[in-house]
């Protein structure tokens, strides 16, 4: 059990490592708000230590994170309703809990087109997730578009691990 | 490094120049170049030798254009600095057509003039003679400039040699990928980074004045849209809405930005966006998505994509709104609509046979023509002068930019130096 402690603790961490800095002065602090959605309720789970850390880690490794689509498609396939299902009934069980769903398209065609096909796989994914009950204020979307591929190349295969909804834990 | 290729029923002249730029650039021809003359430039001033070899930009961007060919300093028969001096049967037994001397003048500790004259050496007259002051630090503009003189008075088409462009490049670090969004001049020369995230940027667009930039940053792991003065470097948000906020675009007078929000339900629509106010007008509203907006020069339509009809089509609606009307119907993906400055024509994405590629339609006889070869192109960008057209394209599994004339008979490689680069944007012309 341990070590799904020390995973958990370690994924955390990589997000907060993961926190973008942006080098160019900016006269609104716009990075303020990033890190008071990561960090606050992470570093009380940092400094919990071994206590409860088991929950986080288990629905990690469980459930599966990543939902893949059909080319041109962002129907939730059959098997994947199941990963779905499950996070709602981890969302209703635990309503302080909010997740992120991030949307990606494969590279073909134009970049901001392919911001609204991640974007459109993004809120498949939270209308299954509401359908069952998750309350709108626990899901925010965002679209990567082809931005953050998974897999660098340009095989079928490539495209089809990038078509793809990442459900990332935000709490 | 220079060397020939032959290639189609003409020669191709492929010149890699200045490796420390940050864009080495390939010229493929397929257009017959005119040979002219550019002689080293005089010059009188302290030290052997002057801060820049103007002939040589000019040089430089007489050959890019892909429809000179400058002959090589070693066969000239003479080198005046002055027109007085030019004899034209030593320049037409050699078949240049033009030739350009000049040189260069010290007038202060860091000033300077540029003097240049343009001949016709058939007609043997003068066809143009200019001065203008400069210092260290714009000395390669006012070479630049007068690369624009002489290339407008050549061909009837003004120069964007003076111009600029903006990309963004995408480059691993470690487990990393480092995002950075650049400026340089047209010729990739004097290139500056404007920002860097480890989150994606996208979408630059220039402001009409040239002197600003919106772009979409995702840093925080949620799109928001900026806009950042050049010289400064100040930024401000401009949209932060939940869901998409992106492909932002200026109006010509602008005051506004044409975006795509998607909301809550991520729903993308076409709105415009006062930069002052931050009030935002609702332009479409359909089930479909719509974005990658664009505004007509004369400010009356915005163009954008639209998959209303299933595939992504290009559709425009008054700008200040109305029902919106389809304007391509050729091939099944045709997306990220530019008009040419001029307003006659439209450059998009299209999936010409499987590959996406760079196509202009005529609006007046709705003829569509594919100007690229690539697979994977896209970001297609016009210049200022509606002559060239600047895209992203794919060559080794990195993006890399090139420019293709609007007749598709030219077409250069710009070989990026670093990571992957995409999103090139032209800017307009630089205002005096």
């Amino acid at each position: 059990m341990s070590y799904l402690k020390i995973i958990a603790v370690m994924m955390l961490s990589a997000l907060l490592a993961a926190c973008p800095k942006t080098q160019v002065p900016d006269p609104e602090p716009t990075d303020v708000t990033y890190g008071g959605d990561a960090g606050a309720d992470t570093s009380g789970a940092d400094s919990s230590g071994m206590g409860d850390g088991e929950y986080f880690g288990e629905t990690v490794e469980e459930l599966g994170t990543v939902i893949y689509f059909d080319f041109d498609s962002s129907e939730v396939r059959a098997q994947d309703q199941d990963i779905v299902a499950a996070h709602a009934i981890e969302l209703n069980e635990r309503t302080f809990k909010n997740v992120r769903l991030e949307g990606h398209a494969d590279e073909r065609g134009s970049r901001e087109y392919n911001i609204g096909l991640g974007e459109r796989r993004a809120q498949a994914v939270r209308q299954l997730l509401m359908i069952q009950g998750v309350d709108a204020s626990q899901i925010q979307t965002v679209s990567f578009g082809e931005e953050r591929p998974d897999a660098i190349g340009s095989s079928e295969s490539d495209y089809a691990r990038n078509r793809r909804v990442e459900i990332k834990y935000t709490n | 490094m220079l060397r020939f290729l032959n290639r189609l029923p003409v020669f191709l002249l492929l010149l890699a120049c200045n490796a420390s730029a940050e864009l080495v650039i390939d010229v493929q021809g397929v257009a017959q170049p005119t040979p002219v003359g550019i002689v080293p430039f005089g010059w009188e001033g302290d030290g052997p030798r002057m801060p820049l070899d103007v002939a040589a930009v000019i040089n430089s961007d007489l050959t890019r254009s892909g429809r000179f060919a400058p002959i090589a300093e070693n066969d000239m028969l003479q080198k005046p600095t002055d027109g007085a001096d030019v004899d034209f049967d030593d320049w037409s037994i050699l078949g240049v057509e033009a030739v350009v001397v000049g040189r260069v003048i010290q007038t202060g500790e860091n000033a300077y003039t540029l003097q240049f004259q343009l001949f016709d050496t058939f007609r043997q007259r003068q066809l143009v003679g200019y001065r203008m002051p400069a210092s260290r630090g714009t000395m390669r503009a006012a070479a630049h400039r007068a690369a624009d003189m002489i290339y407008e008075k050549l061909t009837g088409i003004k120069g964007v040699f003076g111009t600029r462009v903006a990309y963004v490049t995408a480059e691993q670090r470690g487990r990393d990928r480092l995002y950075s969004l650049i400026v340089s001049d047209q010729d990739g020369e004097n290139d500056h980074k404007i920002m860097e995230s480890k989150d994606p940027i996208m979408s630059p667009a220039w402001s009409p004045d040239s002197r600003q930039l919106a772009y979409v940053s995702f840093e925080g792991s949620r799109s928001s849209i900026f806009v950042q003065t050049l010289r400064t470097g100040n930024r401000f948000q401009v949209s932060n809405k939940p869901g998409i906020n992106g492909a932002p675009s200026f109006s010509p007078d602008g005051r506004k930005l044409v975006v795509t929000l998607g909301g809550v339900d991520g729903n993308p629509d076409i709105y415009v966006l006062d930069i002052r106010t931050r009030q935002t007008t609702r332009l479409t509203t359909h089930r479909a998505i719509d974005t990658e907006g664009s505004w007509s020069p004369d400010g009356r339509y915005i163009y954008f994509t639209s998959d209303r009809a299933g595939g992504p089509q290009v559709y425009r609606i008054a700008a200040n709104g109305g029902t919106p009307e389809r304007v391509t119907f050729e091939g099944s993906y045709n997306a990220r609509p530019r008009l040419s400055p001029d307003g006659t024509r439209l450059a998009m994405v299209h999936n010409d046979r499987g590959n996406f590629r760079i196509a202009v339609m005529d609006l007046e006889t709705k003829n569509l023509l594919v100007l690229s070869e690539g697979q994977q192109d896209e970001s297609p960008s016009f210049a200022p002068n509606s002559d060239i057209l600047i895209y992203a394209t794919r060559q080794r599994g990195d993006g890399v930019l090139e420019t293709v004339s609007a007749d598709g008979l030219i077409r250069q490689k710009m070989a990026s130096g670093q990571g992957d680069v995409r999103e090139p944007v032209w800017s307009p012309f630089p205002r005096f």
